[in-house]
């Protein structure tokens, strides 16, 4: 979500493109300085960055751990009975670190920003007859319908309990990929109906000739 | 006028027709899916400003509005829109008719709401100040402004309905069909989206099963087994279709 522009944080105006290479650098910092000063230099910067730079409160930043919380718990443990405390608090450290600089990233930019940043990585695929804006449309709907087949998987779900349905969640599979490929198909339609097709392809390099 | 400096900046030829209206005409239509045939030999000629189609289920109302935007290309015969044949004019077709699908859902396919507004008019390439302007009126114009950049599948039932019929009407087409609009929505959406269609300077079909939505509407038809069995004002039509039904 975005804030209107006099109220957006510094990092909200930051462009995307630049925290999502900021983020790889990150990442690539922590695989080759392995050492435990540098994770938590790292994990405090985050914070403070995310706390400072992007507003978000603790609670926030809490629940972006929360999903992450028990693979952290079960990689230090791991690492206490194999290896030695240091390094499995480089492990975690350096995971927290990432995970939460992601979240500062995607909390200060817009899809449509992060869509028009991964079309222009795949801009030289158009040599190759790809259109870049396809991609960028493909990762812009798999965001968005998560959301609409989390509830429709759920409806399902929903209907089989009150029928006194007790049988396995896999059961539920069928009916879901139903209403998906019908879904697909109406929105296969909407796409064509507001003009998704309307640029034609670019010729590969090897068919311009 | 021609326009080079679209050329130049890569834009589509502007279309010189774009706004004129003429008529939506059915040549001897007929429509099949495999072995079952859904629309048998309809002949129309559709000049009103507001028309209405209601029949049961299967009647062939969805496939015939879905003609009428080159979704669905006939199996025999000819759909003219405004003289353009939507088997081979289909672009030019979808530019001038705005379709509105029943669910929502399946319309709306980018995660926020102003970024799904502007997705149409990012398709015709228009430049991004243009598109900034037309989605911030469009979004306004239907309530949606304090919701620009809320994820769309937060939004209610209404407001999802809204919101697709916005992502239409901000590419700003000539006609609108609408399949069914109103079919999930409650009493108070039913109604905002009644007056929404209302309210459109383009002409409209819509093809529905609520038939208080067809109130002033300039001409109904009645579909039933893939035929029109009767065409006339709601006055006419209407009535005599509650009593068929009943």
């Amino acid at each position: 979500m975005t804030a209107p522009a006099r109220h957006r944080s510094l990092l909200q105006r930051t462009p995307a493109g630049l925290e999502l290479a900021a983020l790889a650098g990150l990442s690539v910092l922590l695989f080759a300085v392995p050492r435990v000063p540098v994770a938590a230099g790292a994990l405090a910067g985050v914070v403070v960055l995310a706390l400072a730079g992007a507003r978000l409160t603790p609670r926030q930043l809490l629940a972006q751990l929360r999903p992450v919380g028990l693979w952290l718990a079960g990689l230090l443990v791991f690492h206490l009975l194999v290896t030695d405390l240091a390094t499995g608090a480089l492990a975690v450290l350096r995971l927290a670190a990432l995970v939460l600089a992601a979240a500062v990233v995607t909390a200060t930019s817009t899809v449509a920003e992060l869509v028009a940043v991964i079309e222009w990585l795949c801009a030289p695929l158009r040599l190759a007859g790809v259109r870049p804006a396809r991609i960028g449309l493909a990762v812009a709907m798999t965001l968005r319908f998560i959301p609409v087949v989390a509830e429709r998987a759920e409806r399902i779900r929903e209907a089989q309990a009150a029928r006194g349905a007790s049988r396995p969640a896999f059961l539920m599979l069928v009916p879901l990929l139903v209403q998906v490929l019908q879904l697909a198909h109406t929105t296969a339609e909407a796409l064509d109906a507001r003009g998704a097709d309307d640029e034609a392809p670019p010729r590969a390099i090897w068919r311009r000739a | 006028m021609a326009r080079p400096w679209r050329r130049a900046a890569g834009l589509p030829p502007e279309d010189p027709t774009a706004r004129l209206r003429t008529a939506l005409e059915l040549v001897d239509v007929s429509h099949s899916y495999g072995e079952r045939t859904v629309l048998r030999e309809v002949s129309l000629r559709l000049t009103e400003h507001r028309v209405g189609v209601i029949g049961s289920n299967g009647s062939g109302k969805s496939t015939f509005a879905r003609l009428l935007n080159g979704l669905v290309v006939p199996t025999a015969g000819r759909v003219l829109v405004d003289g353009l044949d939507t088997a081979t004019d289909v672009r030019a077709v979808r530019r001038r008719v705005g379709f509105v699908f029943q669910d929502p859902d399946a319309q709306i396919v980018h995660p926020t709401v102003a970024e799904d507004v502007a997705f149409g008019l990012q398709n015709q390439k228009v430049p991004a100040a243009e598109r900034t302007a037309r989605v911030a009126e469009v979004l306004d114009r239907y309530g949606l402004a304090g919701h620009a950049d809320h994820p769309a599948h937060l939004l209610s039932g209404g407001q999802k309905q809204l919101l697709a019929i916005a992502g239409v009407l901000v590419m700003r087409p000539a006609r609108v069909v609408f399949d069914e609009p109103t079919t999930l929505l409650d009493l108070a959406n039913r109604r905002h989206v009644a007056r929404v269609v209302a309210e459109l300077e383009q002409d409209v079909v819509v093809v529905t099963h609520d038939l208080d939505l067809l109130a002033g509407f300039d001409r109904v038809l009645v579909f039933e087994d893939g035929r029109v069995v009767a065409d006339g004002t709601p006055a006419e039509t209407v009535g005599w279709y509650v009593e068929r039904m009943s």
